[in-house]
């Protein structure tokens, strides 16, 4: 055998081989036909054994004529053997179809009640700003909830809260807080300037819980005290949060107001979320919708926590977090969001 | 507050487009809440004088009318028998509009054409009166609109008015801002004096015993023809939303409204003395208010008496019905006085009994208006009651109140507003507020007028140039937080940690009330003398605050349930509230956290549902403890309050029980109405977070092969399986990698009060692999231990 005839064996060989293998229909098939083609009684083992014999410079040729044949009989046997087991799994997993669709194992994620997302987001907001987040308790006496912020004892203002008094103390003296302002006065006390602090929380009004009215609902507080804080500081300021929170579209305004802690007082107000200052439903035709009230500290609460009016100066505003809410998803009434219906819970 | 917009040209030439008053009107600070114009639907209705009537020829009720209205002449089919030749009343011709957008037509009535009709004033939409034609007076001039005529082109601004402005509470006040925001003259033009005379004085006295509370009195006589008010007064009184009554208590209201000057008038000849006396009320006295009440009056009170101390008003509240003008009165004594507002305020409250009056004392009204305020009254009575004055008044006044001098520097303005005003800027903007200032440059002094007596301090001053100038024309600015970092404390985060990682396991946040029922508190077996108690709660079911989260969870499972809900997985983190600590004042308020967990388990067809068991709420907690990454937080079995007896366990943390896990007490479970099982949790928050967490230094893994084992013994009911693993743990020290119960079950066989539990231990050292007999020994020490201390037996 010379170097020509050991190649057209070897080719004839790979072809039968590659015959073999394109009519194997099982693994086992092929399997048999790679032990026909590459095992020690085939063509290719006799051509290796063969190959001693050979004129040395025939012998690197064949040499590169078996690799070249043993790696084509390999890649002829995995691309069946792959083309094999692809149609076998195929029919397996036919058989092995789940429908993902029908459900699982575990329960599906819960939800955070809206009034949370709403407060989680404003404090957010506001700490990206420079916040910090101040908490306060929910029973206060009358110093914090009232006298400090300039309710002196019989203040006409003080009637208007509705306020749930506790018994504890004197008759009078300790009450539900009427709204987080107490936060304020408790944030003076124990912080350094300068202030930066918003005081989510509960807030509490002798009421019935009813469609319209309820006896607790939540506010969020801001509060700013510093050397050189100015109206127009406080007037920048929601006006950052609420093209944060409602975007860039809305403008807010303020209208002059009155409230015992501040002074200059307003409510502020953002241009309609729903017709954009065109007038609609939500909105009463006006194009704005009331937010909360706002001002700068009073003096009178300044000098209460022990600070100098003339040196340092503040500005506070605070809003309902139910009302943000029903402003800014429609929700109604304000019962809904105390009656924990499921339904209205997955909402969100 | 309502004011009609003819009132306040009374006071001020405002002839801006009603959107741009009310645009105004709210960047003053006085709020819009409404807008009325009650004739804006009225169109072609105009004056007419009925020249002759004749009876309709088909109908007895109706009648024919000739009229004249000025183009010319026709006939209308009229029901009402009021009419006569020649009254001028409002005629609607065909082609009229009237309020509610009905539109007339020529048509046959009964036979007869009708071109038109005539109105009642409620046709016109003015008030009820619908008995007969309304008659204009006889001097209207014929084809005159009805609108321009009856004021019906009115416009009635509803104002919401703040307590700082009681000078907004009177028509005049509302006009001076108005007046000084579109720069127009401002006048309230003076009415006659009383003169200086002494003739009134002679005849009443007036006695001021608490001259604190009421340091002014001013009384004038008038002689008066009780009457019907005139139409355009009772018009104006109806706008404003007061019901006219007769002429003489028309004019008090009139002036109160105009000024906010509140007047009372009492009937002379039932004052004994004559002569007034104000004192405070005694204890146990009684007296009669106009509106038919006996109240009891108290030294709380002040009384405005006769010279026989008999009380005749409640001072500054209400009038009483023995001296209250009538159509017998022929002589009145005008009170015109200025109360103390805090005495007011008490007095109000404490009767529960509140005025047009009393809300504008209680506000404070001008001490220094007294007497203007009763020479208008009197203007107004000589001209529409035919009222004849004795001259002089009585003024009993010992304190006359001085207008404030407060300091006002341009400085301060600025540096509070953030605003670059110049002096000369301010004082513009404070002068026509009947602000007068003093002195130039930086530092002046300003006087402020004492019907403004929320202005005593340069703050108020500030606050009324940030009013003037529009507080949305201040330029924005933001405030530098740069010496303070923003963001959450760790406790913050990691309350935001635990909310997650509830609702990341499925269950929904609820808030419920504070405020709950004693019946749910005991339901709950939490002791009613460890609460804390609202004094004056409307309704008993919210009368305690709450000292635990779970009842409110445990109504709102019932609520939906109730909606056929039944499935409900809830949590919510609150305040609870429980007596205070020693001697605190506040309440001991502490954050917790409670879970509830009710109905069915769906998860067919993966697999079978299930019912709610305890283990639902040992899952839920333990999310929470691995969210915080607890060191050290074991489950106790322990009858919680409120829970299964055997079903529910202490959750003690370094230590210490914080609450409790488990089945909620079938007892209480009915109680509150949800189905069963229900299961919960109830855990104070701050000890949770307050929990020592796991060391985080990092455990270097090994390269080294595990060697896993399995026992199982049996054990004595009352052994938990948590106390096993820690013996086990104890037994295998640091080769000990892992341990895990996987099996647990009863028989016959095993006895009754007996179970067996197997445990997989993997065991795993870091240095080498371990050897046979070492693993062998690891399992004898396992195996000693779990049955020496828990007299158990291996199961072989």
């Amino acid at each position: 055998m010379n170097a020509i005839e050991a190649k057209e064996r070897l080719d004839r060989a790979l072809a039968a081989a590659r015959d073999a293998l394109a009519s194997a229909s099982t693994l086992a098939d092929v399997e048999d036909a790679e032990k026909e083609y590459g095992g020690k009684r085939s063509v290719v083992a006799e051509v290796r054994e063969a190959i001693k014999g050979l004129e040395p410079a025939d012998r690197p040729i064949v040499g590169q004529a078996l690799r070249g044949f043993a790696d084509a009989l390999a890649a002829a046997v995995a691309a069946r053997r792959d083309a094999l087991s692809a149609a076998e799994n195929e029919g397996r997993y036919a058989l092995e179809r789940l429908d993902l669709t029908l459900g699982g194992h575990a329960r599906p994620r819960g939800h955070l009640h809206l009034v949370t997302q709403v407060q989680r987001e404003l404090e957010d907001v506001f700490v990206a700003l420079g916040y910090q987040v101040a908490e306060g308790p929910e029973v206060e006496d009358d110093w914090h909830n009232f006298e400090a912020l300039n309710f002196p004892p019989g203040h006409p203002a003080r009637a208007m809260q509705d306020t749930l008094y506790v018994d504890l103390g004197r008759p009078e003296q300790v009450m539900m807080r009427t709204h987080t302002s107490p936060v304020q006065i408790r944030s003076m006390e124990t912080r350094e300037l300068p202030i930066f602090v918003v005081a989510p929380g509960r807030t509490y009004r002798n009421e019935t819980l009813d469609a319209r009215h309820s006896p607790v609902f939540h506010q969020i507080e801001g509060l700013a005290v510093d050397r050189g804080i100015t109206f127009g500081d406080l007037a920048g300021t929601l006006e950052a949060f609420t093209s944060d929170y409602f975007g860039e579209a809305v403008t807010a305004r303020l209208l002059p107001s009155y409230f015992p802690f501040t002074e200059p007082s307003a409510e502020f107000a953002v241009s309609c979320v729903f017709c954009h200052g065109e007038g609609c439903r939500v909105c009463s035709q006006t194009g704005w919708i009331e937010l909360g009230g706002c001002g700068m500290v009073d003096p009178n609460v300044l000098t209460a926590v022990g600070l100098d009016p003339e040196a340092v100066s503040g500005f506070a505003f605070g809003f309902g977090l139910e009302r943000m809410a029903m402003i800014r998803y429609g929700v109604e009434p304000i019962k809904t969001f105390f009656d924990n219906d499921v339904r209205f819970l997955e909402q969100y | 507050m309502r004011a009609p917009l003819s009132w306040i040209r009374d006071f001020t030439p405002l002839d801006a487009p009603v959107a741009e008053i009310a645009a105004a009107l709210s960047d003053l600070g006085l709020e819009v809440e409404g807008i009325e114009q009650p004739g804006r639907e009225i169109t072609g209705v105009v004056a007419a004088k009925i020249l002759v009537v004749l009876p309709h020829p088909n109908a007895d009720k109706l009648q024919l009318a000739d009229v004249d209205f000025g183009a010319g002449e026709t006939r209308v089919v009229c029901g009402a028998p009021n009419i006569a030749a020649g009254m001028i009343v409002p005629f609607a011709p065909s082609g009229a509009t009237l309020p509610g957008g009905f539109t007339l037509e020529r048509r046959k009535i009964r036979g007869e054409v009708s071109d038109g009709m005539l109105c009642s004033a409620q046709e016109l939409g003015l008030g009820d009166d619908h008995s007969g034609i309304l008659q204009l007076d006889a001097g209207t001039e014929l084809g005159a609109d009805v609108r321009t005529v009856l004021g019906l082109d009115d416009v009635v601004f509803d104002l919401s008015i703040t307590p700082n402005r009681p000078d907004a509470m009177g028509i005049t006040g509302i006009a001076r801002d108005l007046a000084a925001h579109f720069g127009l003259p401002f006048d309230v033009p003076e009415p006659p004096p009383a003169g200086a005379v002494d003739d009134a004085a002679a005849r009443v006295t007036v006695e001021i015993d608490d001259d604190v509370r009421c340091p002014r009195f001013v009384g004038r006589i008038v002689k008066v023809v009780v009457g019907p008010s005139p139409e355009w007064l009772a018009r104006r009184l109806t706008l404003a939303g007061m019901r006219p009554i007769n002429n003489v208590v028309d004019v008090t209201n009139y002036v109160m409204l105009e000024r906010n000057r509140p007047l009372h008038a009492f009937d002379l000849a039932k004052l004994a003395g004559p002569g007034i006396v104000v004192r405070t009320g005694n204890e146990g006295e009684t007296m009669v208010t106009l509106d038919g009440v006996e109240r009891k009056v108290g030294p709380e009170d002040l009384l405005i008496c006769d010279a026989e101390r008999v009380p005749l008003a409640i001072a500054g509240i209400m009038g009483g019905g023995d001296s209250e003008v009538s159509g017998t009165t022929t002589e009145i004594l005008l009170e015109s006085a200025y109360f103390q507002p805090m005495s007011i305020s008490k007095s109000s409250k404490r009767l529960g009994l509140r005025s047009e009056a009393s809300a504008r004392f209680e506000r404070g009204v001008d001490p220094n208006g007294c007497a203007s305020g009763a020479d208008r009254a009197v203007q107004l009575l000589t001209e529409i009651a035919n009222g004849i004055a004795t001259p002089g008044s009585v003024d009993v006044y010992p304190h006359p109140v001085e207008r404030p001098r407060i300091r006002l520097r341009t400085a301060r303005v600025n540096a509070l507003l953030g605003t670059s005003l110049t002096p000369a800027e301010v004082v513009d903007a404070i002068r026509p507020l009947g602000i007068d200032v003093e002195g130039t440059g930086d530092d002046l002094v300003a006087i402020a007028p004492t019907f403004r007596p929320d202005l005593e301090r340069e703050i108020d001053l500030i606050e009324e140039v940030a009013r003037r100038i529009g507080l949305n024309t201040i330029p924005k600015t933001l405030p530098s937080t740069t010496a303070q970092g923003g963001g959450l404390t760790r406790r913050q985060r990691d309350r935001r940690l635990v909310v997650d990682a509830l609702v990341g396991a499925g269950l929904s946040e609820a808030v419920t009330l504070s405020l709950i029922a004693p019946a749910d508190v005991e339901r709950v077996g939490h002791p009613l003398d460890q609460v804390v108690r609202s004094t004056n709660p409307l309704r008993a079911e919210e009368s305690l605050l709450r000292p635990r989260v779970l009842p409110g969870l445990l109504r709102a499972a019932a609520a939906n349930a109730g909606h056929g809900l039944p499935d409900v997985a809830l949590f919510e983190v609150g305040h609870i509230f429980l007596p205070p600590a020693d001697d605190a004042l506040l309440a001991d308020e502490r954050d917790h956290l409670a879970v509830l967990i009710a109905g069915t388990v769906q998860r067919s067809p993966v697999e079978p549902d299930r019912p709610v068991d305890a283990y639902d709420a040992v899952d839920a907690v333990r999310a929470v403890f691995s969210a915080l990454d607890l060191a050290d937080v074991r489950l106790v079995p322990e009858a919680g309050p409120g829970f299964h007896p055997t079903r529910s366990s202490a959750v003690v943390v370094d230590g210490q029980p914080i609450g409790h896990v488990g089945e909620i007490a079938p007892t209480a479970a009915a109680a509150f109405g949800t189905g069963t099982p229900v299961v919960g949790a109830e855990l104070d928050l701050d000890a949770l977070l307050a929990g020592s967490r796991r060391d985080r230094a990092f455990v270097a893994l090994s390269r080294y092969p595990s060697s896993s084992i399995d026992l199982a013994f049996v054990l004595d009911d009352d052994v938990s399986a948590a106390a096993v693993i820690a013996t086990l743990r104890g037994a295998g020290g640091p080769r000990l990698e892992a341990v895990r119960v996987f099996d647990e079950f009863r028989s016959e066989a095993l006895g009754p009060g007996k179970r067996s539990l197997a445990f997989a231990l993997r065991f795993r050292a870091s240095e080498r692999t371990l050897t046979v007999e070492e693993v062998g020994e690891l399992r004898r020490a396992a195996i000693d231990a779990v049955t020496d201390t828990h007299a158990a037996q291996l199961r072989t």
